[in-house]
């Protein structure tokens, strides 16, 4: 089912949760809403489901306008993180609990029951309560819970961010391959960037009750259209500094007092005609350290990940950070050059924060 | 035997053992003292003598405080309480009074109040629940002296003046319907009790389970019946008790009321006849020995209520899970 939602405002008297959102998703989409903590998530699918009534603006689901119909008749199912399982029933009565109130025939609720129970992995536990058990087995639950009565709308309310890295990995990959399979428009909470990139086909980016950009993964981390966008998708985050663009002879190069880089004419000529400094991003990725780097800089702290460090390289009053290999064993102190990617630079606008490549 | 080998085996010398074990006994007891004096003085102590008296024939007649001088009359008390042909009649009162008035009012009404008040925006909820605290923490003198003065005869009633206002006959309440008045004006204090407890046990339920039963289907009407009755049993149970046993004993509204009347033991229950035979000079003698049998027998009753109620309802069990939050 497609969903449009078009100026969105629910404010709780003074406070906004969420203001002037417009989002159309298409049918059968995995659409993830990112942002940081009290941006307006939970607020927006609360407000989708039925509990919050919007102050302002249209909601359809299909062609019909909602924005006043009960959550009982918009037949959405919803996995909280908290789980919401009733604790005085069992996880049968849990999953049974929307059939029954649709008035689902006995013999049918327990065909259907044992059905989504079998596809979660979960069909030995139909008899236990909430409280016997593990933390993934009840996600499951509600996760089987939602999709037993078929919705047309999928709504998660950040459902991983209670199981350990490990779990979190596997439901991560259980519920995008069931999404795909059933079809059904998702809508998915979370704060955690790396869930959204590898589930969702397209992200909404929120902050501060506002959508920030509406794309997909690939577009929002090559082509960022807002600083807060570049920095908060990608992790480690991008490194932004304060530069100005000068072009000479054609040639383009970012400068400050202990930096001059190069920049292609494509990049380098819409920053260059910005009146004043600018914001230039780097990502951790796109810089290396190279005996003919053309920066010089030193190490001040190197955090090992495993596969790679972390490493925050000072150069001047900058601190770039970057991934290196842990072969290389870089130390604290050490004085290493640097080399940057410039075809990946991002440049903004220091007071709009808006891309001065994209629009 | 498994006990000595254990610690036997301990490396920990057995003296040191001891004395820390004396110490937090002694430490625990401590910390119950303070509790555990108040229980004895203010009730153990008091209802050994009350059982004492019970066995004596004691009245203002033959007053006195001498013990070796009490009669002691064994169970003869007992005897003719048993064979009292009124005290019959006070028993089935006193059942009548605490079944009607806990049914109607100290659960389902308090169960009402709660559901809706928490149904209805926050404030609009406060004021509400507010009013219905107010039969509460007024005076119980002047709280009936409200009620007498609503319900008096004409032409000096409050509804008998609207009565007459409206050219219907006028009543006397006291007479024709004490029973009603009784239960109503009791029933007005009990709510609170229930409403507050079942009020707070509703708001603790966690918001997202409450979501999770709109967005699942239900209409607010069936999210009470499958998810928040069940959720508030422990609540409802406790309430049933706690009120029933604090029925069984107050009086005072029911003294100043009718107190008893009218005519002969109409709404006179168990606990009033206790104090009015003791303490009252109802007949001009204050039987001591008589009413602690009484009081006696209504001790027993609310024990033994108490226990089958624990039983019934298997409270060890409630309280030792998680409740609400047994997630
Ligand atoms: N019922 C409410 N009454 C008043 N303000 C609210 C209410 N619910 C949310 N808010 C406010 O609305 C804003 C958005 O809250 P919301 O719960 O949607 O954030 P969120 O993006 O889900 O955050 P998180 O990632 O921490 O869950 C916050 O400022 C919050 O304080
Ligand atoms: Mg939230």
């Amino acid at each position: 089912m497609k969903v449009t939602i078009d100026n969105l405002s629910k404010k709780f008297g003074d406070v906004i949760g969420v203001e002037n959102l417009t989002l159309h998703i298409e049918d059968g989409e995995f659409v993830a809403f990112l942002g940081p903590s009290g941006c307006g998530k939970t607020t927006t699918l609360l407000t989708l489901a039925g509990i919050y009534k919007p102050t302002d603006g249209v909601i359809r689901f299909g062609e019909r306008v909602v924005n006043t119909v009960q959550p009982k008749d918009r037949n959405i199912g919803m996995v909280f993180q908290s789980y919401a399982l009733y604790p005085h029933m069992t996880v049968f009565q849990n999953i049974a609990y929307p059939l029954k109130l649709k008035k689902v025939s006995k013999a049918d609720q327990h065909d259907r029951v044992r059905q989504v129970a079998n596809v979660m992995g979960i069909g030995e536990l139909l008899d236990r309560r909430p409280g016997q058990l593990s933390g993934g087995q009840q996600q499951r639950v509600a996760l089987g819970r939602a999709l037993v009565k078929e919705p047309d709308v999928l709504l998660f309310d950040e459902p991983l961010s209670n199981l350990d890295a490990r779990l979190r990995l596997t439901m991560r990959g259980e519920i995008k391959h069931l999404q795909k399979d059933l079809g059904i428009t998702s809508i998915y909470v979370t704060h955690d960037q790396v869930e959204a990139m590898t589930m969702a086909d397209r992200i909404a980016v929120m902050s501060g009750g506002h959508l920030q950009a509406f794309d997909s993964p690939d577009e929002l981390y090559d082509r960022p259209k807002t600083q807060f966008v570049a920095g908060f998708v990608g992790n480690p985050p991008m490194n932004f500094v304060d530069v100005s663009v000068q072009a000479s002879n054609g040639r383009f190069f970012a400068e400050t007092e202990s930096l001059r880089l190069e920049v292609q004419a494509a990049r380098g000529a819409p920053p260059a005609s910005y009146d004043g400094p600018v914001v230039m991003g780097i990502r951790p990725e796109d810089i290396q350290i190279a005996s003919n780097g053309s920066v010089s800089g030193e190490i001040f702290v190197v955090e090992p990940l495993g596969r790679e460090d972390l490493i925050d390289v000072r150069v001047g009053r900058h601190s770039f950070l970057l991934l290196a290999d842990t072969e290389d064993r870089h130390q604290a102190g050490e004085r290493v050059s640097l080399a940057f990617d410039m075809e990946q630079a991002q440049f903004f606008d220091p007071k709009t924060e808006k891309s001065l490549l994209w629009q | 035997m498994s006990e000595q080998a254990k610690s036997s085996d301990s490396s920990v010398p057995r003296g040191i053992l001891g004395s820390n074990a004396l110490k937090s006994y002694l430490g625990a007891y401590g910390f119950m003292a303070p509790a555990g004096i108040l229980v004895i003085v203010f009730f153990l102590i008091p209802v050994a003598i009350v059982l004492y008296l019970s066995l004596t024939n004691l009245a203002s007649s033959n007053f006195t405080s001498n013990l070796a001088i009490m009669e002691f009359i064994g169970l003869k008390n007992y005897q003719t309480l048993l064979n009292d042909q009124f005290a019959r009649k006070i028993f089935f009162n006193t059942i009548f009074y605490v079944l009607v008035t806990l049914s109607i009012f100290n659960v389902s009404l308090a169960l009402l109040v709660s559901l809706l008040t928490t149904h209805i925006d926050r404030s609009a909820g406060f004021v509400f629940r507010a009013l219905w605290i107010l039969p509460r923490i007024t005076s119980p003198v002047v709280y009936i002296l409200i009620w007498k003065r609503m319900i008096a005869e004409a032409p000096f009633g409050i509804i008998n003046q609207f009565n007459e206002a409206l050219g219907q006959p006028t009543y006397n309440y006291i007479s024709t319907n004490p029973w009603v008045f009784v239960v109503v004006v009791n029933g007005f204090i009990g709510v609170s009790f229930g409403m507050i407890i079942f009020t707070s046990a509703i708001e603790s339920i966690p918001k997202d389970l409450l979501n999770a039963s709109l967005v699942d289907g239900s209409s607010k009407l069936q999210r009470i019946r499958y998810v928040i009755m069940p959720l508030i049993r422990w609540p409802l149970l406790f309430v049933v008790t706690y009120q029933t046993l604090s029925l069984l004993t107050s009086f005072v509204e029911i003294q100043l009321l009718t107190d008893g009347g009218p005519g002969l033991y109409r709404t006179e229950v168990w606990s009033l006849t206790a104090y009015h035979r003791a303490l009252s000079n109802y007949f001009g003698n204050a039987q001591w020995g008589y009413g602690s049998a009484f009081a006696v027998l209504l001790v027993m009753i609310g024990v033994v209520l108490a226990v089958i109620y624990m039983r019934v309802f298997r409270f060890d069990e409630l309280i030792a899970e998680p409740r609400v939050e047994a997630l």
